[in-house]
């Protein structure tokens, strides 16, 4: 029985500069947290960032990973926006691909059904079409509601990724994956829309064990839909990670203050960012 | 006399943009218009289908803010179930506005020139598939010409003109019931579709909104105030849905 535990750097060797890489979660909220530390603590660089964006987006900003970032909002919830995030689009230093909410859904989903595009009205009549340039618009075959011409609607497009990485609350050896909060998120939509796909989760348990976690509709990711699992316990500190854990609102406010220099940057990134594995983050967050 | 707050006549303001929705979704986002949207259902608009502003239906008035509420789940309503809702037509949203034009033209995203913004805001978020698909009402808790503005910088929700351009067919299902703010309400009510105010707040002149407003708003001859709350309804906010007084953070007395 193939056992897919590996771990965070392994999951950053599977990477390479240049990809495209979906990050679950959403906002700051289910984040896979120790994965993007070691992504940013890599050598990996000129990445485009496919999320409902939040603090994964900010740290690889900070941390001069980003190319491009492919996103209907950025924010950190209980702090609207994202501070590194912001700082990093103001200067020009990354590039931005814009999106409503939906057709970020409709386009993992054209992805994990391998067709170019879905249709949909989201976008008509609104700058989407100057803020995601390549967006493109298709005229149904079908009569309008008025009898005359088809309609003409926005072609979502495929959002193909070639690695995804998400959070989950529980997973087994095995690469099946239970949530336990209340919103899957795009997170097994991602994992359908990508080549590459990786998991982290809180806690791995027995196989017969899910049950006893959840209801069986939180085994939403099952084993064919990942390539390697990384127990990381409060592997989304410090986003939220319920019913594990809420947001740890403290070192929220510490992480956006760190945008306000470089210095503050610097010594934010020495002390949590740039150590060697999860386990040494835990104990700098008195969480060992 | 009332002693009701500005606040609290701005939940009420928010709850009105509810009435007549019947069964629906209402998706109010920002603290006054959560408390109006719960209001609404609470007295006049029973039919209302509330979440708890995260993936919870709930059936039972809950209080603003307060994380640890005891919820009366109804339904299950995640965030991509939340955008079939809004594209079924079958919700009406309230959202914020950074700026809003006099045709109803919202910005969310960013300040400045798109491809260079001298502010990165939040992004599209759900505004475009919102007006498109939905009944769509702005709140904005801070009435300034920075944000009752000439022209958005950007596009995120449509306004009346851009939906007029899409032709009827496309835009059929575009329709911004209302705009409240700290000063006042406002509707689109008016042949060219372009913002008119609706009722003053109390305490507020018709000189003093004219004057926070970037461009030339639709003032008709008789303007009604604002309606109080009822004493029902203070009881119900400030005892019920807002009892930390969250409401006053948003737009002080």
């Amino acid at each position: 029985m193939p056992d897919k535990r590996i771990t965070e750097d392994d999951v950053v060797a599977e990477l390479a500069s240049g990809m495209t890489l979906g990050i679950g979660g959403w906002g700051s909220r289910r984040k896979p947290m120790s994965v993007v530390r070691a992504i940013a603590r890599s050598d990996l660089t000129d990445l485009t960032v496919v999320s409902c964006g939040g603090p994964d987006v900010g740290l690889l900003c900070a941390t001069g990973k980003v190319a491009r970032v492919v996103f209907a909002f950025v924010s950190l919830d209980s702090i609207p926006l994202e501070p590194h995030f912001r700082a990093a689009v103001e200067s020009r230093s990354v590039e931005t691909v814009q999106h409503d909410e939906g057709t970020i859904y409709l386009g993992l989903l054209a992805a994990a059904w391998r067709v170019p595009f879905l249709p949909t009205r989201v976008g008509l009549g609104s700058d989407l079409f100057r803020a995601h340039p390549g967006l493109r618009t298709v005229r149904s075959p079908y009569p309008g509601p008025d009898g005359t011409d088809g309609e003409e609607l926005v072609a979502a497009p495929a959002i193909e990724l070639d690695a995804a990485v998400v959070h989950l609350n529980r997973g087994d050896e095995r690469g099946n994956g239970q949530f336990l909060g209340v919103d899957p998120y795009m997170d097994d939509l991602m994992l359908r829309a990508a080549q590459k796909r990786f998991v982290s989760v809180e806690k791995i348990v027995a196989t017969d064990d899910f049950l006893s976690e959840g209801p069986v509709e939180s085994l939403r990711v099952p084993r064919h839909l990942t390539d390697g699992i990384v127990e990381a316990r409060h592997g989304a500190h410090f986003t939220s990670c319920a019913p594990d854990y809420e947001r740890d609102e403290a070192f929220q406010r510490e992480y956006a203050a760190s945008a306000k220099s470089p210095e503050a940057w610097d010594a934010f990134r020495a002390k949590y960012v740039d150590l060697p594995t999860h386990a040494d983050y835990l104990a700098q967050v008195g969480l060992a | 006399m009332s002693d009701a707050t500005r606040a609290e006549v701005c939940a009420v303001a928010c709850a009105e943009a509810f009435r007549g929705d019947g069964e629906i979704v209402a998706n109010p986002i920002g603290t006054i218009p959560i408390i109006g949207g719960r209001l609404a259902r609470a007295t006049f608009e029973p039919d209302l289908v509330l979440t708890d502003a995260e993936a919870l239906f709930v059936a039972n008035d809950l209080p603003v803010g307060v994380g640890d509420a005891r919820k009366v789940i109804e339904g299950w309503n995640p965030f991509r179930m939340m955008l079939e809702v809004t594209w079924s037509g079958r919700r009406h949203v309230m959202m914020g506005a950074t700026q809003v034009d006099r045709y109803g033209n919202q910005n969310i995203a960013s300040i400045g020139p798109l491809d260079a913004p001298k502010v990165q805001l939040l992004g599209f978020r759900g505004a475009p598939g919102n007006t498109i698909n939905d009944a769509t009402s702005y709140w904005v808790p801070n009435h300034s010409p920075k944000v009752f503005v000439e022209h958005v910088d950007v596009v995120t929700g449509i306004g009346y003109d851009r939906a007029a351009e899409l032709g009827p067919v496309a835009a059929r299902f575009h329709r911004l019931p209302r705009v409240v703010s700290n000063l006042g309400a406002f509707d689109f009510e008016t042949p060219d579709h372009t913002m008119r105010l609706r009722s003053v707040h109390p305490g507020v002149t018709v000189d003093e909104i004219v004057a926070a407003t970037g461009f030339e708003l639709v003032v008709p001859v008789d303007i009604p105030e604002s309606r109080l709350p009822t004493a029902d309804e203070l009881t119900l906010i400030r005892t019920v849905l807002d009892p930390e007084g969250l409401r006053e953070r948003e737009v002080p007395s």
